[in-house]
């Protein structure tokens, strides 16, 4: 192949026409396949939403977020955030720790384990919390004895969220506490800290992104999750959260309202996104700061660019 | 960083709990009426109508709180630990499933109020394309060849069983009619059933918006309403000369409104729906009132047909279910029959 013996011999900057034009192609094919698939199945429906959400004008858009259910609903979307964010940030710690620094009996078991909320259909673990705390339930007839109520209520919709996003937290640590290995955690053992001040000076600041990170997917996840939810929901109006707020309002043939309120929780998730995309920022400035820089040039097929590659001591 | 960390992980912990006790209210006196899906505006009326009653003579604030969806799917929610202080289900079988599995409400309970406990009932009718193209008029013309039939699955929807023994009833009642012609009637119906959707709304979606099919079978009432939904959608109804009584009926949950201390106000709750205020509002959501002249009053006129009920064809909906909705019932032979 001529093309490539030729691009193998000439400097990067003065590369052959042909093959920066099939590049070019390929490129403007790749960028706008990529543009249209977004557009098509992303941003079109987006503005309809919130199209017709605006529809009949900012009066009626706010008339619809300030109802009384609509108030409850983020009430409740609030509330199941902010138990299960702070829980799973403490499961997800004690699992990430335990998988990454111990080795004992069924650990491959618990790694699977610790997956299974991504594999497993929402409406599965909704099923599941039925089977367990529902009145005709495994544990029934004792929550009945003492009338607590677990699913139907608001307990049942937390418990469901901590479980569709439990692996998070987890699965953002362990590459991190992987990658860093245990040593300055023994150096601080062997200078006479404590478990506790090791984790919380030695582990902590070192996997703080990280678990950001996990802490933003998991408020986004907590303040989307329908399906689980919605099974263990008692489906009264002003007793659910937000999603399932909006499936109520389009059953209800109020459809403007639902698209009001959900463009709330899309306000949410690009509110969510902003605010990974600014944290990742801050990351990459404090690592350009703070630790080694190389940068190497790295050529390959004919391109030549320059990356930064960081690299943490160990 | 450690002190912000712990800082954070209480005080949002603190601050969650603290709305979830704020989410729970149980100063209020309230009442939980666990409902299906098709009476969401029609309950929404009737409970200001209460109300305002209520207020007149009260002085303790009330709060009437609905839930909805698939009349199987409530009574199983009612079964698992629901706590429904009345239920306003689509058909009969589903509360004795509650009463059966739970004994939360006596067996008898469709002998405590007037009607069968059925305040207003509705029947089945066929809405067809604008102008009735392929000229459906009578039970007969669902089973013609090239006519498409949507009806939801009666193993799931209540609505759909209705559909169902309206055809099966059709079929008995013609001269010569007995049990077997009437099975093979509703087998060569569900020949023409090219979707068959979960529930009644999921039907309804299929013919209107979708587009999909000749004849919707669906309860008057639902049809009306979706109707008057679908803006740019148009369909029309045709009532056959004969269908059933669909008798959508209530009750008290009587274990759970004696431990919220309201039942005799979920007794009154349901014997309000009897009276001519509440028969007035059923009749403008297209339920047939059960006082004569209540849709009269209306101003709704409701063409005239000959119902015949489930009692007169068949007995009574344990009955139906065994033989024709349990597993390997008839519906289920239909269905494997259907497959080559």
């Amino acid at each position: 192949m001529a093309g490539s013996v030729r691009r193998k011999l000439t400097p990067a900057n003065t590369r052959s026409r042909r093959g920066a034009d099939e590049s070019r192609l390929t490129q403007w094919i790749l960028i706008s396949v990529a543009a249209i698939f977004v557009g098509l199945f992303l941003v079109l429906p987006l503005v309809s939403m919130f199209y017709e959400a605006f529809r009949r004008g900012p009066m009626a858009y706010f008339a619809a977020l300030t109802q009384e259910n609509t108030l409850d609903s983020i009430r409740y979307t609030l509330t199941i955030a902010l138990l299960v964010v702070p829980l799973n940030a403490l499961f997800g710690m004690a699992a990430a720790w335990a998988l990454t620094r111990f080795q004992f009996r069924g650990k491959a078991l618990l790694t699977t384990l610790i997956d299974l909320p991504f594999a497993i259909s929402p409406v599965v673990v909704g099923v599941m919390l039925i089977a367990l705390f529902g009145y005709q339930g495994w544990l029934g007839p004792w929550l009945r004895e003492h009338d607590l109520k677990v699913v139907f209520a608001l307990p049942g919709m937390v418990l469901a969220t901590v479980f569709v996003t439990f692996p998070f937290v987890a699965r953002e640590l362990i590459p991190m506490m992987q990658s860093q290995g245990t040593e300055p955690e023994q150096a601080a053992l062997t200078l006479g800290a404590s478990g506790w001040q090791v984790f919380w000076h030695v582990t902590l600041p070192s996997i703080k992104w990280a678990l950001l990170y996990g802490l933003i997917l998991t408020t986004a996840r907590a303040m989307g999750e329908f399906g689980a939810v919605f099974v263990v929901s008692n489906r009264i109006a002003g007793e659910m959260p937000i999603p399932l707020w909006v499936d109520n309002l389009n059953a209800d043939h109020r459809g403007s309202d639902a698209f009001a309120v959900a463009s709330l929780l899309a306000f949410l998730a690009l509110g969510t996104l902003m605010l990974k995309a600014w944290l990742e920022s801050r990351h990459q400035r404090e690592e350009a700061a703070g630790m080694w820089i190389t940068a190497a040039p790295v050529v390959n097929s004919g391109e030549s660019e320059t990356a930064f590659t960081s690299n943490t001591p160990s | 960083m450690a002190r912000i960390v712990r800082a954070w992980l209480f005080g949002s912990l603190l601050l969650g709990a603290a709305l979830g006790i704020s989410c729970t209210d149980p100063h209020r006196l309230s009442l939980l009426n666990v409902s299906f899906d098709p009476t969401r505006e029609f309950f929404g009326e009737i409970n200001a109508a209460f109300l305002k009653n209520w207020q007149a003579t009260n002085a303790t604030v009330l709060r009437i709180q609905q839930s909805h969806g698939g009349s199987a799917k409530q009574a199983r929610a009612v079964i698992d630990g629901l706590d429904a202080d009345v239920v306003t289900l689509a058909l009969g079988h589903d509360i004795d499933r509650i009463s059966g599995e739970t004994r939360i409400l006596p067996s008898d309970w469709q002998q405590r109020l007037p009607n069968h406990s059925t305040p207003y009932t509705s029947t089945v009718v066929f809405v067809v394309r604008k102008g009735n193209p392929k000229n459906i008029v009578n039970w007969p013309d669902l089973v013609r060849l090239g006519v498409e039939v949507i009806t939801p699955n009666p193993k799931s929807s209540g609505g759909a069983r209705w559909n169902y023994m309206a055809a099966y009833g059709w079929a008995r009642r013609q001269p010569g009619g007995d049990d077997r012609t009437a099975r093979e009637f509703v087998a060569r119906m569900f020949q023409n059933v090219p979707v068959l959707d979960s529930g009644s709304r999921g039907a309804t979606v299929t013919f209107l918006q979708r587009g999909i099919g000749d004849v919707l079978l669906t309860w008057e009432s639902e049809a009306h309403q979706a109707l008057s939904h679908a803006e740019g959608l148009s369909g029309e109804i045709v009532t056959p000369p004969e269908s059933i009584v669909a008798e959508p009926p209530v009750a008290v949950i009587d274990r759970n409104a004696r431990k919220h201390g309201v039942l005799p106000l979920a007794e009154s709750y349901l014997r309000f729906l009897y009276t001519e205020e509440a028969q007035g509002i059923a009749a403008r959501y297209y339920f047939r009132p059960q006082l004569e002249d209540a849709a009269e009053k209306a101003g709704v006129h409701f063409p005239p047909i000959v119902r015949f009920t489930l009692a007169e064809i068949c007995g009574d909906w344990r009955t139906v279910h065994e033989a024709h909705f349990a597993t390997d019932g008839w519906f289920d032979q239909i269905q494997s029959r259907r497959r080559p």
